[in-house]
C-alpha cells in the first residue's frame, strides 16, 4: 500500500515538473512582448530593453527557468510586477474560497450525480428518459449561461440570495451559505449530468452480473443488493469520471467566481492576465497542477479502499 | 464546460446508407440541421447583410430600446445589436472551427502514428496527453492570453491543441484495435502500402466517431471561447458572441435583454451540436450489429406447435406422487422474454416437473434446451426483459408465481438455494468470502454478527476448505475456481433450505475436482435431506447422483421417470440419442428428425 501511493507521488511530481517546465517556456519565451505588454504599445525599443533588464528576462530561458525552479523547490515563487504582494501569499489567501466552492460543486454533483444515475439505471421508463433528456440539456449548455441564469432568476428577480460577493463563514454562516449557493449549484449542475450518465451505465451493467443473481437468491432484497453490492461495484468508473470533473470544475471556477463577484484565484487568474502579471500567473498555474495531481492521488487511493484488486497491484 | 465528452464508442458499422441520410428521418436532428445551416449562412454573409457598421456607435443609441431603424436596440457603447449579432457570429464560429481544425490535425495524425508504429512515439505522447489533461483548460488558456495577448486566433489554435486528445484517444484506440485485424495483414502481403492501409482501412472505420466527436468539440470551443470573452479577455475591437454577453452582463441591472442575444446565440449553437451529434450517435448505434452480452439463447422458434406428450415413467410409488410428498410443481411453465419492438421469444414453452422432498431430481438437456432459465423461473430471479407467459409455480403448497414479488422474497435464500454454474463470476469481487457469507445469514436468519461468522466458518470447514479463517478474509480473486464453488455451495445451504437448484455446478471446473464436488454435493444432501434439483448436461452426472431424472428439449420435457427406468427403457428419441452419446456400448448417434426441425 504505502509503495502504491509513493508510486503515484513520484508519477505525481514528475507531472508537475513537466507542467512546470511548459508554462514556463510558454510565459517567458517572448520577453520583449511581455515588457512591451507593460509598458503599453508606445514605449521605446530602449525602455523595452530596459524593463526587460530589469525584470531579468534578457536572460537564456533555461537560465531563468532553473533559478525560478530552485526557489520554487523552496516554497518561494517571487512576487506580483504590479501589488509587490508575494505570489505564495496571492495564492493561498484565495485558495480557500475557490476550494470551497469546487469542493461544494464536487460534493453536490457526486450525491446528485449518483441518486438520478442509480433512479435511472434502476427505475427505467420514464424516469430515465427524464435523466437522459436532462442530461443533454446540461451538457449542451455552457455552464456560465446557466450561472447567468441563476442571477437573473434567483438573485435579482426573487431575491433569494446574494447576488455577488462573498461572505466569509467566519464572519456569518449564513451570509456565506447565501453568497456560495448559486456559484455551487451553477459549477455543478453540469458536472451532475456526467456523474449520471456515468453512474446509470455501470450500475446497470453491475446489476446484470452473475454475482447480484446469486446474492439475491441467498434472500437479499433488490434494494439491499443494489445499495451494497452494486453501487460499491459501480463506484470505481464514477471515481475515475469525477477526478476528471474535477480539473473542469477548477477551470469553471474561473468564470463563475467572476460572475458572482467572489475573490477567489479565478480572479486573482482574470486580473493577473489583464494585466500580464506573469509571476501570478505561473503561481497559479502550478497551484492548479498541484490541485489536480492531489486530487487524483486521493481517487487513486480511494479506488484502492474501494477495489481489493487495484490494492494489490 | 472544459471536460472532454467521454469518447463515444461507437462500433464501426459497414452500413453503406450514409449516416447523414438517416439523419434526415429523425426531426430534432433535422431541426438541429437547419438551426446549424442558418447559423453558417449568418456565418458567411452576416458581415455583408448587417445594415450598420458593427463598431460604429451613436450616443442616441445607447441602451436604447428596440426601433424600426434598430431592431434588437443598442448596446452600452451606442452600437447596434443586430448588426454586431450578426458580424459576431463570423467570428465566432471562425474561432471554434479553427480550434476544431487544428485538434483533428495534431489528434488525428497522432494518434494515427502512436497507434501504428507504436513503441516511443506511443509513449511520449501519453505523457502529453497526460499533462494537457493535468491543467483546466481556461487555465491554460489564461497563460497563454497573459504571454501572448488578446488575439482570438491564438487562444483557439491553443485551445485545438488542448482538445486534441478527444480524438488522439479516439483513433489510437480504433488503430490498435484494428492493426491487428486479419485484413490488415492481409492488405500489408498483398502489398499496399502503410499509407493506403491507413487510409482505407483504418481512417474508414474512425470516420463516424470523429465526425460526431467533432460536433461535440465544435460545441465545447464555441462555449470556451464565449467564455473566455465573457471574461473580458477577448480581443474588445471585434465583436463576438461572447463579448456582446461581457457588454450585456456589465448592463445586467439596467438593461439585462443585451444579454439575451448572445444567450441565445452560444445556447441554441451548442445545442444544436449536441443534438446532432446524440442524434447521429444513435443512429450509428441502431445499425451497428448488436453484440448483447448474456441474452438468454433463444430455444427454436416461437411458434406454437402441438405439444407432443411428455413420455412419464412409472415408478415405484405411483405415477404422480402424493401431494405432501411433492415440494416443487411446475405445470406448463411458458418463459418469455421481449424483443426490442417486435414481440418475445418463449425460451420455456410448457414445463411440467416435480421436485418431490428429499430426493435428488436431474432436468438434463443440451445447452440452450431452456434447463436454466426453468431454474431462474423456479428463482424469480430472470433476467431483465424474462417474464412467466403462463403456467404455474408451486412450492410446499404455496403458488409462488401468483404473490409478485413477495412471495419469492419469503422462499429464496430460506427454502429455495442456488447454487451457480460459473463460480468465480458469482462472487462479488469487491467483498471478502466471509462478508458475502455472513450478509445473508443476518439478513434471512437474523442472526447476529458472532453467530453468523461463526456458523460460515463451520460451513467453511463443511465444505472442505482446508483453512477456513483464511478463505472467510480472503477477497474472491485471491482463491481457486474448485474453492470457489465450494463457497458457494456453502452459501446456498448455509440457510437450510429445503430445495437446492444447483445449475451445471460442475461444468466450469476441472475434471479432477468435478467429483469432489459432487460428492460434497450428494453428502450435504443427504445429512440434511433436502431435495437438490441439478441441472446438467451430463447423463454420468445423473447416473451418479439423481433418484429422477427430466429430459428437456427445446423448450419442453420430453421424458420424466426414475433414473432406472429411464437408463433401461428410454423412450423418446431424445433421450436415446443423449445416452447413446455416453455409454460406450450404447448404439450410434442417430441423426435427429425432430431436433433438426425445431433448430431449423
Amino acid at each position: 500500500m504505502i509503495r502504491f501511493i509513493l508510486r503515484r507521488l513520484l508519477v505525481g511530481l514528475v507531472l508537475v515538473i513537466a507542467v512546470s517546465a511548459l508554462a514556463y517556456t510558454l510565459l517567458y519565451a517572448n520577453s520583449d512582448n511581455i515588457a512591451r505588454r507593460i509598458l503599453g504599445q508606445n514605449a521605446t525599443a530602449e525602455l523595452v530593453a530596459r524593463k526587460a533588464a530589469e525584470l531579468g528576462l534578457d536572460r537564456p530561458l533555461w537560465q531563468q527557468y532553473s533559478d525560478w525552479f530552485v526557489h520554487a523547490v523552496q516554497g518561494q515563487f517571487g512576487r506580483s510586477w504590479f501589488t509587490g504582494e508575494l505570489v505564495a501569499t496571492g495564492v493561498t489567501s484565495r485558495l480557500s474560497v475557490t476550494l470551497s466552492i469546487v469542493i461544494g460543486a464536487t460534493i453536490l454533483s457526486a450525491v446528485v450525480g449518483v441518486v438520478l444515475g442509480v433512479l435511472a439505471a434502476t427505475r427505467g421508463g420514464w424516469v430515465d428518459r427524464l435523466v437522459q433528456f436532462v442530461s443533454i440539456l446540461g451538457f449542451a449548455i455552457p455552464g456560465f449561461l446557466v450561472a447567468l441564469g441563476l442571477v437573473l432568476v434567483f438573485s435579482l428577480q426573487l431575491g433569494l440570495f446574494k447576488a455577488t460577493g462573498y461572505v466569509p463563514p467566519t464572519s456569518s454562516i449564513a451570509g456565506w451559505l447565501s453568497s456560495v449557493t448559486l456559484p455551487v449549484v451553477a459549477l455543478a449542475l453540469g458536472t451532475i449530468v456526467v456523474v449520471a450518465q456515468q453512474v446509470r451505465g455501470s450500475v446497470a451493467d453491475a446489476r446484470e452480473r452473475d454475482y447480484v443473481r446469486t446474492l439475491r437468491s441467498r434472500g437479499l432484497s433488490s434494494r439491499r443488493v443494489v445499495a451494497r453490492h452494486v453501487l460499491r461495484n459501480a463506484a470505481g468508473p464514477a471515481l475515475a469520471v469525477l477526478a476528471v470533473q474535477f480539473v473542469g470544475l477548477l477551470g469553471g471556477a474561473v468564470i463563475v467566481e467572476q460572475i458572482f463577484a467572489i475573490p477567489g484565484l479565478g480572479q486573482l487568474a482574470v486580473s493577473s492576465t489583464v494585466k500580464a502579471d506573469i509571476p501570478m500567473v505561473m503561481g497559479l498555474v502550478m497551484a492548479t497542477a498541484v490541485l489536480v495531481v492531489l486530487v487524483n492521488l486521493v481517487i487513486d487511493l480511494a479506488q484502492a479502499a474501494l477495489n481489493p484488486k487495484v490494492r494489490l497491484s | 464546460m472544459t471536460e472532454y465528452a467521454a469518447a463515444p464508442v461507437v462500433a464501426p458499422t459497414l452500413a453503406r446508407q450514409s449516416l447523414f441520410r438517416r439523419l434526415l428521418r429523425n426531426p430534432v436532428a433535422v431541426a438541429a440541421l437547419a438551426f446549424l445551416a442558418v447559423v453558417a449562412v449568418v456565418a458567411v454573409v452576416g458581415r455583408w447583410i448587417a445594415p450598420v457598421d458593427p463598431t460604429l456607435s451613436s450616443l442616441q443609441l445607447v441602451v436604447a430600446d428596440p426601433s424600426a431603424a434598430h431592431p434588437l436596440g443598442g448596446d452600452s457603447a451606442g452600437r447596434d445589436v443586430l448588426s454586431r449579432l450578426l458580424s459576431a457570429t463570423q467570428i465566432s464560429i471562425a474561432g471554434a472551427l479553427l480550434a476544431l481544425v487544428v485538434a483533428l490535425l495534431v489528434g488525428v495524425v497522432g494518434g494515427l502514428i502512436a497507434g501504428y508504429y507504436g513503441g516511443l512515439f506511443d509513449t511520449v505522447s501519453s505523457w502529453l496527453t497526460a499533462i494537457v489533461m493535468a491543467l483546466p483548460a481556461i487555465v491554460v488558456l489564461l497563460a497563454a492570453r497573459a504571454a501572448l495577448g488578446p488575439s482570438i486566433w491564438v487562444s483557439m489554435a491553443i485551445f485545438g491543441v488542448l482538445l486534441s486528445p478527444a480524438f488522439f484517444r479516439l483513433v489510437h484506440v480504433s488503430v490498435r484495435a484494428v492493426r491487428d485485424e486479419l485484413y490488415v495483414d492481409a492488405a500489408r502481403v498483398a502489398g499496399l502500402s502503410d499509407a493506403r492501409i491507413i487510409g482505407r482501412h483504418i481512417l474508414g472505420v474512425v470516420r463516424a466517431p470523429i465526425i460526431i466527436q467533432s460536433a461535440v468539440l465544435l460545441g465545447i470551443a464555441i462555449a470556451v471561447q464565449s467564455g473566455l470573452e465573457f471574461l473580458g479577455l477577448g480581443d474588445q475591437a471585434v465583436p463576438t458572441w461572447g463579448g456582446m454577453l461581457n457588454d450585456g452582463f456589465a448592463q445586467i441591472y439596467r438593461a439585462p435583454v443585451l444579454m439575451l442575444w448572445p444567450s441565445l446565440a452560444i445556447g441554441l449553437t451548442s445545442m444544436a451540436l449536441v443534438l446532432v451529434a446524440n442524434a447521429a450517435r444513435d443512429e450509428l448505434e441502431r445499425s451497428a450489429p448488436r453484440a448483447r452480452a448474456r441474452r438468454p439463447p433463444a430455444a427454436g422458434s416461437d411458434t406454437r406447435v402441438d405439444r407432443p406428450a411428455m413420455i412419464l415413467h412409472p415408478d415405484d410409488r405411483r405415477t404422480s406422487a402424493l401431494d405432501t410428498d411433492v415440494l416443487l410443481r411446475v405445470r406448463n411453465l411458458v418463459v418469455a422474454y421481449d424483443r426490442e419492438g417486435e414481440g418475445s421469444t418463449e425460451v420455456v414453452k410448457g414445463v411440467d416437473l416435480e421436485v418431490r422432498r428429499g430426493e435428488v431430481h436431474g432436468l438434463i438437456g443440451e445447452s440452450g434446451s431452456g434447463k436454466t432459465q426453468t431454474a431462474f423461473a423456479i428463482l424469480g430471479l430472470l433476467s431483465s426483459g424474462g417474464h412467466i407467459e403462463a403456467g404455474s409455480i408451486e412450492f410446499a403448497g404455496d403458488r409462488l408465481d401468483e404473490g409478485g414479488e413477495g412471495s419469492y422474497a419469503r422462499v429464496r435464500g430460506r427454502r429455495i438455494a442456488y447454487v451457480p454454474q460459473e463460480p468465480m463470476s458469482n462472487l462479488d469481487p469487491s467483498f471478502t468470502i466471509g462478508s458475502q457469507l455472513v450478509e445473508p445469514m443476518r439478513v434471512v436468519l437474523g442472526l447476529s454478527r458472532g453467530e453468523a461468522r461463526s456458523r460460515a466458518l463451520a460451513l467453511l470447514e463443511r465444505v472442505g476448505i482446508p483453512d477456513p479463517a483464511h478463505a472467510f478474509a480472503a477477497y474472491p480473486h485471491e482463491i481457486s475456481g474448485g474453492m470457489a464453488q465450494r463457497v458457494l455451495i456453502a452459501g446456498a445451504v448455509s440457510c437450510d433450505p429445503e430445495l437446492v437448484i444447483a445449475d451445471e455446478p460442475t461444468t466450469a471446473l476441472d475434471v479432477t475436482v468435478q467429483a469432489e464436488v459432487l460428492d460434497l454435493l450428494r453428502d450435504l444432501q443427504r445429512e440434511r435431506g433436502m431435495a437438490v434439483l441439478i441441472v446438467t448436461h451430463n447423463f454420468g452426472v445423473v447416473a451418479d447422483l439423481c433418484d429422477r431424472v427430466s429430459v428437456m428439449q427445446s423448450g419442453r420435457i420430453v421424458e420424466s421417470g426414475p433414473v432406472d427406468a429411464i437408463f433401461d427403457h428410454p423412450e423418446h428419441e431424445y433421450t436415446c440419442s443423449l445416452l447413446g452419446a455416453i455409454l460406450e456400448d450404447g448404439d450410434a448417434r442417430k441423426p435427429l428428425e425432430s431436433h433438426k426441425e425445431i433448430t431449423r
